[in-house]
């Protein structure tokens, strides 16, 4: 590991900016996916049609951060791509097969002929549960540094359903915030529904973390260290506490038309992933590869990293404008989609 | 079974086949979109709108493919050819970052506003979103035909413990086959998309739907592919001579030029052996391949024997008839109904049928060239840089087969069900016009198959049919 100079900075700069990516990635497409995976359990057609039309805007786009984030792996720290998508390789072609699926069921439901449109609704759905899985599940192996024994297995397991169901709480809180009336209750319940599991997934990961290695439980449980990262699983509870407080009276409140609560249950999900993002980057750090390829010996040449990151710094506050622009053209409640 | 390398090849270019077909009409048919809308901007004319309502449908679902596929290549240059990014990652790495974050995002943002903006913006800032959206498709190519091109001819670089070190971008960006790339690319989406155009409004046409939007997409794709394929020609011509400067194994490989010499001739057909290393049943033009090579015909051109190792030369030899077939059917057909255009305002039921057959012509001629250039390069992955067996990954090779199996059949699912659902989609554009302003009366005015006999001359061209 470099002590100081470009070739210590310029690859924890290229980290910090896949990690972002990578966070951005996981909550903006995963209300998206979120979305794909509730899409089952709504009943009627013009109920789907709506919930489509709140994220028909936007997700190709929360797509693009995914591929950010995937390629800045390849670009600055091409060592650990070939391990990590090498190790990853079946859930990794899951999870495309998943967004494939569900990105041309996209359009096709509503082009295809009629009779068809269940299908490619059933497509819809199974995409985004696939994708949602895949990744749990490679963020699950991930941890794990690739056990692929019974507890590897299983753990993954567990986190695969956990983040489908965090996606599904960040589903219900965007419909939350999009839609109104009957399909507005109805995503309040989902999202007391997946409030549950995703606190398990939460859980499970945090306490399988530190077992992975002794080197992160003595990152976590070595003091002063410890006070220092209390707050992050203390505001992750307070968050969830939280969450099912609003969600509590939520109904209530959207009877009387006072918006506010959804507006925060969707920053207070949107945190928490946020959160469980951070401990895990915490526990992870320095290592790409858990305990074995640390992001100095897979970086690039400085020269590639400072090539990549002068684009960055300049484009991406330029994405970020016109990103949220686009959500300001498109705020408000979701209206059916045409192409007028 | 074979080995693993080969099903990563062949994997990868299963990939990159479904995913080229769709940016290949992405790209142009953005600006097409755009000259729709700006044409409306200054006319009023309704056709002008309708036109762009309808295409953009297209354009939709072409994206959206292109979007989920463009996402698998990024995990399969990891994947499948872990030895690429260590060897040359220090200059394929920003190409492609680069072409994430100039490209993707602005088209995949504005595409939102585009599709479902129109009447939650202003029409100016709805023409803007177009042309980023068009933009953007277009930096795309510039990007990723960059590094294919410096895969084929690499510059500005230098090699440092088995590691490519970049010492110039401008030469790494701007290498010797660059311009002639993007533009044959280009050149080759415009073709297909106006193809496209033209198959899509003579199928609607020749239903009977006369709505002015069919004759405007009619007009509009016959007219483009006129004028395109000459060009294209001429940027294909240089690219060869290009191509014989830089890579004249594959130039050798495409002509099935065994034996080294002057005076050589252009085989029109033929079928390579390559154990015998000669080609059976030969037809060929004497000194034509040396004229259009060395411009001159006693120019000696290097023959196959004159390289150690080159590419395998039956798939070359049989793609690049195939692209160059293709393209002279479509400078034929695109003649002779631009000329018909011109004469009588409406095609002929004949011309008009072949047209439906060539509505995916830009596709068979696209991919054609793509193997010949690409398939032409090996057995470099890049060019006396890194051969393609040593930048292959570790995956078992059951694992690829198992998942190139699923691919081909989703692949497979995928282009039938974007094939149909877009003749489909022309078909309901006829049943139910969208347009307010234009009573459904006008539709109807059935074909009378008895005013226009059809020519037969195009007939017999036709060989593709749909």
């Amino acid at each position: 590991m470099p002590e100081s100079g470009m070739a210590y900075w310029l690859p924890l700069a290229s980290m910090a900016l896949m990690g972002l990516a990578v966070l951005v990635y996981v909550v903006l497409d995963g209300y998206d996916l979120g979305v794909g995976i509730l899409l089952r359990h709504a009943h009627a057609d013009e109920d789907k049609d709506l919930m489509i039309a709140a994220i028909g805007p936007f997700w190709d786009a929360n797509e693009t951060w995914l591929v950010l984030g995937i390629g800045l792996l390849l670009v600055a720290f091409p060592l650990a791509h070939g391990v990590i998508l090498g190790a990853l390789y079946l859930p990794v072609t899951a999870m495309l097969f998943g967004l494939i699926l569900r990105g041309v069921a996209f359009d096709f439901r509503v082009k295809a002929r009629a009779h068809h449109k269940p299908w490619w609704n059933r497509a819809f759905h199974a995409g985004s549960l696939i994708a949602a899985l895949a990744q749990g599940a490679m963020l699950g192996l991930y941890i794990t540094g690739f056990r692929d024994d019974a507890w590897g297995v299983l753990f993954a397991a567990v986190v695969a359903l956990g983040l489908c169901a965090g996606y599904a709480l960040l589903g219900a809180a965007w419909l939350i915030l999009k839609t109104e009336g009957a399909l507005q209750r109805l995503a309040v319940r989902w999202a007391r529904g997946a409030l549950g599991l995703t606190a398990v997934g939460v859980a499970a990961v945090s306490l399988a973390t530190p077992l992975v290695s002794r080197r992160v439980f003595d990152k976590w449980f070595s003091w002063p260290e410890l006070v220092f990262l209390a707050p992050i699983p203390l505001a992750t509870m307070l968050l969830f506490f939280g969450c099912a407080y609003w969600l509590q009276r939520l109904p209530a409140r959207l009877a009387q038309g006072d918006e506010r609560g959804a507006g925060r249950l969707f920053a207070a999900a949107a945190t928490i992933f946020a959160l469980a993002f951070c401990g895990l980057a915490y526990s992870l750090f320095p290592y790409l590869v858990v305990d074995r390829i640390d992001l100095w010996q897979a970086a690039s040449a400085p020269e590639s990293l400072a090539a990549v990151l002068i684009g960055v710094a300049i484009v991406l506050p330029t994405i970020a404008g016109y990103t949220l622009y686009a959500y300001r053209v498109f705020r408000g409640k979701a209206t059916a989609l045409h192409y007028h | 079974m074979p080995d693993a390398v080969l099903l990563a090849r062949i994997q990868f270019a299963a990939n990159i086949t479904f995913h080229i077909l769709f940016p290949a009409i992405s790209i142009a048919l953005g600006w097409v979109l755009l000259f729709f809308k700006l044409r409306f901007n200054h006319t009023g004319a309704a056709c002008w709108m309708d036109a762009y309502r309808f295409w953009i449908k297209v354009f939709a679902l072409t994206f959206a493919l292109g979007v989920v596929s463009g996402i698998t290549m990024s995990f399969q240059f990891g994947t499948n050819w872990p030895g690429f990014m260590l060897t040359v990652g220090n200059v394929a790495g920003p190409l492609l970052a680069y072409e994430v974050l100039t490209a993707f995002f602005l088209e995949a943002t504005f595409l939102g506003i585009m599709l479902f903006g129109m009447r939650r913006v202003t029409p100016r800032v709805h023409t803007l979103a177009t042309l980023l959206v068009a933009l953007g498709t277009t930096v795309s190519a510039f990007w990723i035909l960059a590094l294919n091109s410096w895969m084929h001819t690499p510059a500005g670089f230098e090699m440092r413990e088995g590691k490519a070190y970049v010492t110039s971008w401008i030469e790494v960006i701007f290498n010797p086959s660059f311009p002639f790339r993007f533009t044959h690319m280009l050149l080759a989406s415009g073709l297909t998309v106006s193809f496209l155009l033209a198959g899509v409004s003579a199928y609607r046409w020749l239903r009977g739907d006369r709505q002015p939007e069919v004759s405007t997409g009619l007009r509009i794709g016959v007219y483009l592919a006129a004028l395109l394929i000459p060009l294209q020609m001429l940027v294909g011509d240089l690219h060869g001579l290009n191509t014989l400067q830089h890579q004249p194994a594959k130039i050798a490989a495409m002509e099935g030029l065994w034996q080294t010499g002057a005076s050589v001739p252009a085989v029109l057909f033929g079928w390579p052996d390559a154990l015998a290393r000669r080609t059976d049943f030969e037809i060929a033009i004497p000194g034509l391949a040396s004229l259009y090579l060395t411009h001159s015909l006693q120019g000696e051109v290097r023959g196959l024997d004159a390289f150690p190792e080159h590419p395998p030369v039956l798939p070359v030899f049989l793609a690049f008839r195939v692209m160059v077939g293709m393209g002279l059917m479509m400078l034929l057909v695109s003649w002779s109904a631009a000329w018909q255009l011109y004469r009588r305002g409406e095609p002929g039921r004949g011309l008009a049928r072949v047209l439906v057959g060539m509505t995916f012509a830009g596709w068979v001629a696209l991919v054609a060239g793509w193997y010949t250039t690409e398939i032409g390069r090996q057995p470099w992955l890049v060019h006396g840089v890194l051969k393609t067996a040593d930048a292959a990954g570790p995956a078992a090779a059951s694992t690829v087969a198992l998942s190139l199996t699923l691919y081909l059949l989703l692949y497979a699912a995928l282009i039938l069900a974007y094939v149909s659902v877009l003749f489909y989609l022309a078909r309901k554009a006829g049943d139910e016009p969208e347009t307010m302003d234009m009573p459904e009366v006008q539709t109807p005015q059935p074909v009378l198959p008895s005013t226009t006999p059809p020519p037969a001359r195009p007939r017999d061209e036709g060989g593709a049919d749909a």
